[in-house]
């Protein structure tokens, strides 16, 4: 709910509020050079009096004398029949500059008051103003929620796990602006109101008009005590009288009031206090404008310039929500489902299911509301049932549309107890096959929600298996549903194989550097950086299996490393492809596998086909930060992968070790092997800030964690602690 | 029967004064293209020695700033009564102001003068902007301001 009163209004007003903001970041320039070109005294320097004795002095048929709240002082005249107006330095009379309001500030100000739009632009910037306030308002508590407390307010905020800036740009900027943005929106939001009569505007209290005033000769303006008794800092304006009336008065305005006084006697003939409430709504105006603190001006200024930022990111996360989840029809209110089925998904393939099921609940008149998991709450009146598809990232851990899921159930309240089932998707090759779908059914066990049926697994993506579960789930709920699966269509692009080179015949590891480019000539590869995964579905099924890539798509190179594998109908599929066979495939980033940002150094460890990425990273190593390899083959003379440009790349300093092992041949050893010989200087890098990537088969994954945690123990670490905090990233297969 | 036509007499001649004791006046006032908001007029009459008499005008929607048309708002304290029914909105740069007022014909060719005070947001404020005598012949040729005011004119 939060949220939504925080991003609704931001995606509506996002367009006002910069016009707004970049404006009032360009006015809050304004007091500071004014301020930057007036001579400021300071208090008890510098009187009226004698301000207006030194005006004086350069000029005649002075009518006025004001002090700009920026500070500058300002004095009107008529010389000659001529009308004019001119700063002065205060302290000598001189004059500074003829006053000329810059045109380009005050179509700003227009500008940023009212769209150029008289009163109904006014009416609008002061809408966009109140959306502003309610945006900082909700922000500032999302923000702490988000924090896990107030008192976190300020601890570091973690990058997204897939990668995307956008919500840490958000974050990052918000919570720096969101005060200085928050003051000028309710300023704004009450300069308004004010304005439209929606508040009562504070009326100045007024000292009368004299009725009747010495008539002798005028005295000197430097004598006169009124004048004398007040501070330049405290001036707002001072009306001489007309020239040779001496029925007539100086008029003279200060911060506190509004008085008048006689010109023959220099003695107040009234004076009245502006009042509290005027003093106040002057004080206001002045926060908002930055008039009399330029230096708070700025400071607003730089707070408005984050706005822009916001917009943008806040557009860029909303659009990021949405693609995160497919366009889903038939889609109930949260407070009106019976049935909540929430979706964890990686690749958008589980998503794929959800669709199934969700046709085949509503032909059985269900009311179901679709969300990714993290939508988790515990705000569903009419639910009945809680269902969830989920797959598994990695290890065991959430796929990114349930991250936040297992934090999120643990705050649920125990009153709210929705029956449950969980449907696992995986892969049984995996080790950690479906866990994440354990984990969230042993939580569930754990809060005695009662359970629907027993959790299931789909392998690969199994139509057969999913209708199954249908067919059991329907018995379970008393409904016929039937459900029929049909994956969601991906937007595959069409590749030409334009090279290959063969590794591995000698030793029956048939493996092949595979090279793709568009096979639309003239068109462009989709966007994808080293590190990323294509995904190729072979002939005849729907499941795509996925490779990582070894180059960017700025090398105009799709470039994979594939081992044949004994059954495997995707590998063999690629393998017998021919220079000039066409495929299709689409892209899936992975965020979670890229080297961190910066210059410490990077450890690569790998063996086999998982050279590829690691290759990719040393590839894009411009700029020279320390790389060290460890890669593991069969024999030297058979499936030395990328030999030569493993060379090239220590030449160029793109990488600075390189350190082979191969498991047959006169010394026979494995990758983790040769980490071990290195121990001491695999402590320093660590000790160094170095970060582990490992791409490569479970196995040897293992392998190296066991060793890793060997070499790590002299330093109270181990790769568990080194993963939490993202140094230590794998990769395996 | 004397004191019959006396009556008549009186109610006659009452009636033809009241018939030539006031005159509709139309006040023309044409402002300089200058750079800013609209101005706040006021249009009033002053006796000989410049002592204010009566509103004619103002023109300006926020009471609130009236304060800075000062001479007016010196004589005339800004009392409501002075003014109400006597409003319109302010004359932006360059624009005409017509107003057609009743003035009495005891004021004309008395040495009253017809006066504006101006003031525009954040700018100068001219107390006596524009001056015209108001006199039965009217003006011939329009008085130039020295403010926002280019030219005052009026006829009768």
């Amino acid at each position: 709910m939060l949220r939504r009163l925080h991003s609704l209004p931001g995606l509506f007003a996002a367009l006002f509020l910069l016009v707004v903001a970049t404006s009032g970041a360009i006015l809050s320039l304004n007091p500071a050079l004014e301020r930057a070109a007036a001579t400021v005294p300071a208090r008890g320097k510098l009187n009226v009096a004698e301000v207006a004795e030194n005006a004086l002095r350069s000029h005649s048929g002075i009518e006025q004398i004001e002090r700009l709240p920026s500070g500058g002082v300002l004095v009107y005249f008529t010389e000659d029949g001529n009308s004019g107006a001119d700063l002065i330095n205060p302290l000598t009379g001189s004059i500074v500059s003829a006053y000329d309001p810059s045109p380009f500030f005050s179509w700003v100000t227009d500008l940023h008051r009212a769209f150029l739009w008289d009163d109904r632009g006014r009416a609008a910037a002061g809408v966009s103003a109140l959306f502003m306030a309610l945006m900082c308002l909700s922000g500032i508590f999302l923000l702490a929620s988000r924090a896990g407390g107030w008192r976190n307010l300020f601890a570091p905020i973690r990058a997204a796990s897939d990668g995307n800036m956008s919500p840490r740009l958000h974050a990052e900027f918000a919570r720096v602006a969101a005060l200085g943005l928050l003051l000028s929106a309710l300023t704004g939001v009450w300069m308004s109101a004010v304005r439209f009569e929606l508040l009562p505007e504070a009326q100045e209290l007024e000292a009368d008009f004299p009725q009747s005033v010495a008539g002798t000769a005028p005295a000197p303006i430097g004598s006169l005590l009124a004048l004398q008794q007040v501070d330049l800092l405290d001036l707002h304006q001072l009306v001489f009288p007309f020239p040779d009336d001496p029925s007539d008065v100086y008029s003279l305005r200060t911060h506190q009031g509004w008085g008048f006084v006689d010109q023959a006697t220099g003695e107040w003939l009234s004076f009245a206090d502006y009042g509290n409430a005027a003093t106040l709504q002057t004080f206001i105006m002045e926060l908002h404008t930055g008039e009399a603190f330029w230096w708070l001006g700025l400071i607003l200024g730089l707070a408005a310039l984050t706005v822009p930022v916001l917009s943008t990111t806040c557009t860029l996360i909303w659009w990021q929500r949405r693609r995160s989840m497919p366009k889903i029809i038939g889609n109930t209110p949260r407070h009106l489902a019976d049935t909540i089925l929430l979706v964890g998904s990686e690749t958008n393939a589980t998503w794929g299911f959800a669709t199934s099921l969700l046709k085949g609940l509503l032909a059985a008149d269900c009311r179901v509301h679709v969300a990714p998991m993290n939508q988790l709450t515990d705000r569903y009146p009419k639910a009945r049932r809680l269902l969830i598809l989920t797959s598994t990232y990695g290890d065991g851990d959430a796929p990114s549309s349930a991250n936040q899921f297992i934090h999120k159930l643990e705050k649920m309240p125990s009153s709210l107890a929705l029956p449950w089932a969980v449907l696992g998707f995986g892969d049984r090759q995996f080790e950690h096959f479906c866990a994440f779908a354990e984990l969230v059914s042993k939580e569930l066990h754990q809060r005695q929600w009662p359970q629907i049926l027993a959790t299931d697994y789909i392998d690969r993506q199994s139509g057969p298996s999913f209708e199954h579960w249908g067919m059991a789930l329907g018995q379970a709920l008393d409904l016929t549903l039937p459900l029929h699966y049909t994956p969601l269509p991906r937007a595959t692009k069409s590749l030409i194989l334009f090279e290959r080179k063969d590794y591995g015949a000698l030793i029956n590891a048939h493996t092949t550097i595979l090279r793709f480019e568009s096979a639309t000539p003239g068109k462009s590869l989709p966007k994808f950086a080293a590190g990323d995964l294509v995904g190729i579905a072979p002939p005849g099924s729907d499941a795509p299996r996925f490779y990582s890539l070894a180059s960017s798509s700025k090398d105009g190179v799709l470039e994979i490393c594939v081992r044949r594998q004994e059954q495997g109908i995707c590998s063999s599929f690629l393998y017998n492809l021919k220079i000039g066979d066409f495929v299709n495939g689409f892209i899936q980033k992975n965020a979670r596998f890229k080297p961190s940002k910066g210059k410490s150094p990077i450890i690569l460890i790998g063996a086999g086909t998982g050279i590829g990425p690691l290759l990719g990273f040393i590839r894009d190593n411009k700029a020279h930060r320390p790389m060290h390899l460890y890669w593991g083959g069969r024999l030297a003379e058979s499936d030395s992968l990328y030999e030569d440009e493993l060379q090239a790349c220590l030449a160029d300093q793109r990488l600075s070790q390189l350190h082979l092992a191969f498991s047959r041949g006169p010394q026979s050893a494995y990758v983790q092997d040769k980490i071990l010989e290195d121990a001491a200087q695999m402590r320093a890098l660590i000790t160094a800030n170095a970060q582990i990537l490992l791409c490569g088969g479970r196995r040897m994954g293992a392998d190296v964690a066991t060793t890793m945690n060997v070499i790590l123990a002299p330093l109270s670490l181990d790769v568990a602690q080194l993963k939490k905090s993202g140094r230590y990233l794998e990769d395996t297969y | 029967m004397n004191k019959l036509l006396a009556t008549t007499a009186l109610t006659v001649g009452l009636c033809l004064a009241s018939a030539v004791q006031a005159r509709e006046v139309t006040i023309t006032t044409a402002l300089n293209s200058y750079r800013g908001d609209g101005a706040y007029l006021a249009i009033y009459l002053t006796d000989a020695d410049g002592k204010y008499a009566r509103t004619l005008w103002v023109a300006g929607g926020k009471t609130k700033y009236y304060k800075h048309l000062l001479d007016w708002a010196r004589g005339s304290g800004m009392k409501s009564t002075e003014y109400d029914g006597m409003t319109g909105a302010s004359v932006s740069n360059g624009g005409n102001l017509t107003i057609k007022v009743e003035i009495d014909d005891a004021l004309i060719d008395a040495g009253y003068l017809i006066r504006v005070d101006s003031a525009v947001e954040d700018q100068r404020e001219n107390r006596v902007d524009a001056e015209v005598p108001l006199t039965s012949q009217g003006v011939s040729t329009p008085v130039a301001g020295r403010g926002y005011v280019k030219a005052l004119s009026y006829s009768l």
